[in-house]
């Protein structure tokens, strides 16, 4: 540490203490003089069961509300096909995946498939076409999935954020129907993305319009029920 | 393209832009003349309003929700220390760098320090208010660092060299033809043929920050709350802007007010559903990004947090006031107080605008007196209770509202004229003698009503209600006196 | 029952119709009905200004008043104001607490608790809607704000309303936005005040209403003010004084009143 960087640090330790002080102080001025009791009465568990049926059933209406595109699919074994058909649709030369994306997902596609290990570049992952993930969580209510950026099967962020086409599959066993249940099972020591439809604004005139800096196109297989 | 934001910067003062330069009628004044604002707020928060209402009727628990948001953040307040210092020990302890600011001054000095650290001359950053508040853009540009805004609506504003009005859509003042028209006229490369279609418009938003994104080696963000068991931070947006600045960089740097923080990771179960609902009336926005300091491969390898107190400490002394730094910035406030909507959020003067703005600023700022424009703010309000109605965390905004106008006539450093009328009320009004002579001394203003029996006009200040409504003549008879006539007693 | 009148400051010395109008409804519904004749006002002005030192005799003044009457048998307190009664209720106790005077909080909390908007005294207390009223007019409501999200009135003064014998009751487009009255708001920020009461006027001209009611002489004060200025020919009445109404005439009509001014 040269002498500059250690006057630095002091100056730092120094506003923290008086920062914290008037915080201190300020919170005795303050407090009520009975302490604080936290309610948590809301619903902890949602309407409907994780998993089930019912409950892919709203997921499908909530995403399609928000303009994402739903390929239900009975099994895993026919992720691949749904997969293909996106991609040929959306006529993508090239795919981003995850290290950790089971390879039988894109059985069929014979367009190129860049795998994110070693990590690709922002410039590769921008002249690809789409990304294909799992997902760690999806939520009924609110049409919403979450990426972890940990999972092997979904991978770090930038690769879900660059390429203009998202297809993410879910599986039956991680939909749950409220927030509470999707944060209850999330780890947050590691990068989550929280995604509900494509990317969006409701910046002119408090009107919700897609297509901004995230993708563009947004494409859920849900496997199950 | 240009930086320079031309906003009315208030350098002298270390709090930053918590302070307007007019009181608040004046400013209302000019922006009630401003028919097309009326229309285009008029319309923006009407279609909020309705959104809102739709997805908030969808939740069944929407009220225990609401008790839990207000409880959680009331014990974070009576914590705050406690839980800054742990979120300190986490963000640490996962390779992030924390640093405390006193005031606005000082936490854009720690920015612009650390942006000139990394040799960079310019920054992308992520629509923030904590930034706002401190003019960082303004201390950026005078270090030679130009700082390009990303969301929408603040590109708008920084486009047209405007100032924010809502939290939410800072450039919700202007339609789509306005914004049009400071797209073709701001952006270089911009097609000619643009349309006022949103979709073409963000589009070109899209296409205007791409390289930019790709390229930019430092992110300036705020936070929505920062989970202090975890060092957890998180960044609710909705068209990816976020994520890009979050993620792409190599450096980020994120301010936040102390007030930001919440005790624990369960505690996003609440607030994720009560801020999207009652922001942009979605059951959920597009995207919310969470990060833990610095994560080995994954987004910026360099991570600073930048506490914020400017003026915090001094709400959070008061008992009631305080509820104010409960304020998750949803917005919903503003967009049904009546107000807001016809006035628009610059007549605020603050960048907080709206009723939680007008209980906001004055507490952040204190008052010094009666000329002092934020003295003006609690009285911008008809006290119709619409905010508290619609306010997640259930933040009493009424009554804050009078405690802040109690606050103001405290400053009085000499007595008013309205003091002086008060206080003679007042003691017409707890002596019932004194009351009947008042109350007979007002039927005088039946000679001033005429034969029509109607006022029409009446000398300053109540000449601000003769402008617009007629005033009945006082009754010949009080209630009083009718009284006595009919049941036969003395009142 | 016994019940004492809160003709409030406003009703006593500018619009005296509305208490008549309560008093001669609750008369006829058979009640005894008492004045407090010490009674001057509330403090509500002094409050929501922000004059909550100065506000404190007038609150104790208030509260001492009722609080006689409650012990010399009132079985309950009425005022034809929802903004009146939302200061007793939600702003007496918080002055007197303010102040360090938690005897005075107390008794006002006493009070506070028999105290009653008169669509809340009739609704809830004395269990009746239809009041066997007559008035045939074309009627629109408008909510004052302190009657709907201070005293959650809801919908008893419609309920009230619907029972009315030859009223044709009209909706009020965006009924619960604020009419932009607001005690001194409106002189202090005159002209948003104006602009919310244009809109106001606008919805009630939309209605097609011949009369607009409300639960406050205030804000009707404000909206007919608007409308008079207008020449618009819709009057502003006051909700006490449509319930007294009966097929004998209105209830009022031995009010001395100059023709111009109805």
């Amino acid at each position: 540490m040269n002498a500059r960087e250690a006057g630095d640090a002091a100056q730092r330790s120094s506003t923290r203490e008086i920062v914290l002080a008037r915080l201190r102080s300020a919170r005795e001025a303050g407090n009520p003089a009975t302490p604080v009791v936290v309610t948590r009465e809301f619903a902890t568990r949602g309407r409907l069961a994780p998993g089930t049926a019912e409950v892919l059933d709203r997921l499908d209406e909530t995403l399609t509300d928000y303009k994402a595109t739903v390929h239900r699919v009975g099994s895993e074994a026919e992720v691949a096909r749904a997969v293909l058909k996106v991609l040929v649709d959306a006529a993508a030369a090239a795919v981003v995946v995850p290290p950790g994306l089971p390879g039988a997902w894109l059985d069929g596609f014979d367009g190129k498939v860049r795998r994110d290990g070693p990590p690709l570049s922002v410039v590769d992952l921008d002249t690809t076409d789409a990304v294909v993930t799992a997902a760690a969580v999806a939520i009924a209510d609110t049409g919403t999935f979450v990426l972890a950026a940990a999972a092997p099967d979904q991978g770090r962020r930038a690769i879900t954020l660059v390429p203009d086409h998202h297809v993410c599959v879910i599986r039956a066993a991680d939909v749950v129907c409220s927030v509470p249940e999707a944060v209850a099972r999330l780890d947050p020591s590691s990068p989550l993305t929280f995604v509900s439809g494509p990317s969006a604004t409701s910046d002119i005139e408090l009107d919700r319009v897609e297509g901004v800096h995230g993708p563009r196109r947004l494409d859920v297989v849900l496997v199950g029920p | 393209m240009t930086t320079d934001l031309g906003m009315p910067t208030v350098a002298s003062d270390p709090h930053g832009h918590l302070r307007g330069t007019e009181s608040f009628p004046e400013a209302a004044h000019r922006a009630l003349a401003d028919t097309q604002l009326r229309r285009n707020l008029g319309h923006a928060t009407r279609t909020i309003r309705a959104k809102r209402a739709a997805v908030v009727g969808e939740v069944d628990d929407w009220e225990e929700l609401r008790r839990a948001g207000e409880t959680i953040k009331a014990d974070t307040m009576a914590r705050l220390p406690e839980l800054l210092v742990q979120l300190e020990e986490q963000v640490t302890a996962r390779g992030g760098v924390v640093h405390w600011a006193r005031d606005a001054e000082e936490a854009n000095r720690i920015v612009v320090d650390l942006v000139r650290g990394t040799g960079a001359d310019e920054v992308v950053k992520v629509k923030s208010m904590a930034t706002q508040e401190t003019g960082l853009n303004e201390a950026l540009e005078a270090a030679g660092v130009a700082a390009f805004e990303t969301d929408l609506a603040e590109l708008i504003v920084q486009l047209s060299h405007d100032r924010p009005s809502h939290f939410l859509v800072p450039a919700i003042h202007r339609n789509r033809a306005e914004i049009r028209e400071i797209f073709l006229r701001e952006m270089p490369d911009v097609d000619p043929s643009l349309t006022d279609e949103p979709r073409r418009l963000a589009m070109a938003a899209r296409a205007h920050l791409r390289r930019k994104f790709l390229t930019a080696r430092v992110g300036i963000s705020g936070v929505n709350f920062a989970v202090a068991e975890s060092g957890t931070l998180s960044v609710v947006e909705s068209e990816g802007n976020g994520r890009m600045c979050l993620t792409l960089p190599d450096t980020l740097i994120t301010v936040m007010g102390v007030e930001k923080v919440v005790p624990t990771w369960r505690d996003l179960e609440v607030f994720l559903q009560l801020l999207p609902r009652s922001s942009t009336g979605e059951r959920m926005n597009p995207y919310t990004s969470t990060w833990t300091g610095v994560t080995p491969g994954d987004g910026p390898q360099t991570f600073h947090l930048v506490l914020l107190d400017n003026g915090r400490s001094n709400v959070l002394a008061s008992p009631d006031g305080r509820q104010a730094l409960h304020c998750i910035r949803c917005s919903a406030c503003l967009n049904v107080c009546p107000v807001y909507e016809r006035t628009g959020g610059h007549a605020y003067g603050s960048i907080y605008p709206g009723p939680i703005g007008a209980v906001l600023s004055p507490q952040l700022t204190g008052i010094s007196g009666p000329d002092d424009v934020n003295a003006s703010l609690p009285y911008a309000s008809s006290l119709c209770g619409a905010c508290f109605d619609a306010c997640p965390v259930r933040i009493d905004i009424p009554h804050l509202l009078v405690q802040q106008r109690a606050a103001a006539i405290d400053a009085h450093t000499r007595p008013t004229a309205q003091d002086a009328t008060m206080r003679a009320m007042a003691l017409a009004m707890t002596t019932p003698a004194r009351f009947r002579l008042a109350e007979r001394a007002l039927g005088l203003g039946r000679v001033l009503a005429g034969r029509k029996q109607r006022i029409t006009a009446l000398p300053w200040p109540m000449s601000g209600w003769t402008n617009a409504r007629d005033l009945p003549a006082p009754p010949p008879e009080t209630f009083r006196q009718w009284w006595s006539r009919t049941h036969g007693e003395d009142a | 029952m016994r019940i004492a009148v809160v003709a409030t400051c406003l009703g006593d010395a500018m619009f005296p119709q509305a208490p008549i109008a309560t008093v001669q409804l609750l008369e006829r519904l058979g009640h005894e009905v008492v004045f407090p004749a010490d009674q001057t006002c509330c403090g509500q002005m002094h409050v929501n200004t922000g004059y909550l030192d100065t506000a404190l005799p007038v609150v104790r003044h208030h509260v001492e008043v009722f609080g006689r009457a409650l012990d010399d048998g009132v079985d309950a307190i009425v005022a034809p104001s929802g903004s009146c009664v939302g200061c007793v209720r939600h702003q007496h106790a918080m002055v007197a607490r303010r102040a360090g005077d938690e005897g005075l909080a107390t008794a006002a909390e006493q009070g506070a608790a028999r105290t009653y908007e008169l669509s809340e005294l009739l609704v809830d207390v004395l269990g009746v809607t239809d009041v066997g009223a007559y008035y045939p007019h074309r009627v629109t409501y408008h909510p004052t704000c302190h009657s709907l999200r201070m005293l959650r009135v809801g919908d008893k003064p419609l309920q009230l309303l619907r029972q009315v014998r030859g009223l044709q009751l009209v909706e009020l487009p965006d009924a619960e936005v604020c009419c932009g009255f607001g005690g001194t708001f409106a002189v202090k920020n005159a002209e948003t005040s104006t602009a919310m009461l244009a809109d106001k006027m606008a919805n009630v001209l939309t209605s097609r209403a011949e009369v607009c009611t409300a639960g406050d002489s205030s804000c009707l004060m404000h909206i007919g003010g608007g409308l008079s200025r207008l020449r618009s020919g819709v009057r502003t009445v006051h909700l006490a004084e449509i319930l007294a109404s009966t097929d004998r005439g209105d209830a009022t009509a031995d009010v001395i009143f100059e023709e111009a001014s109805r």
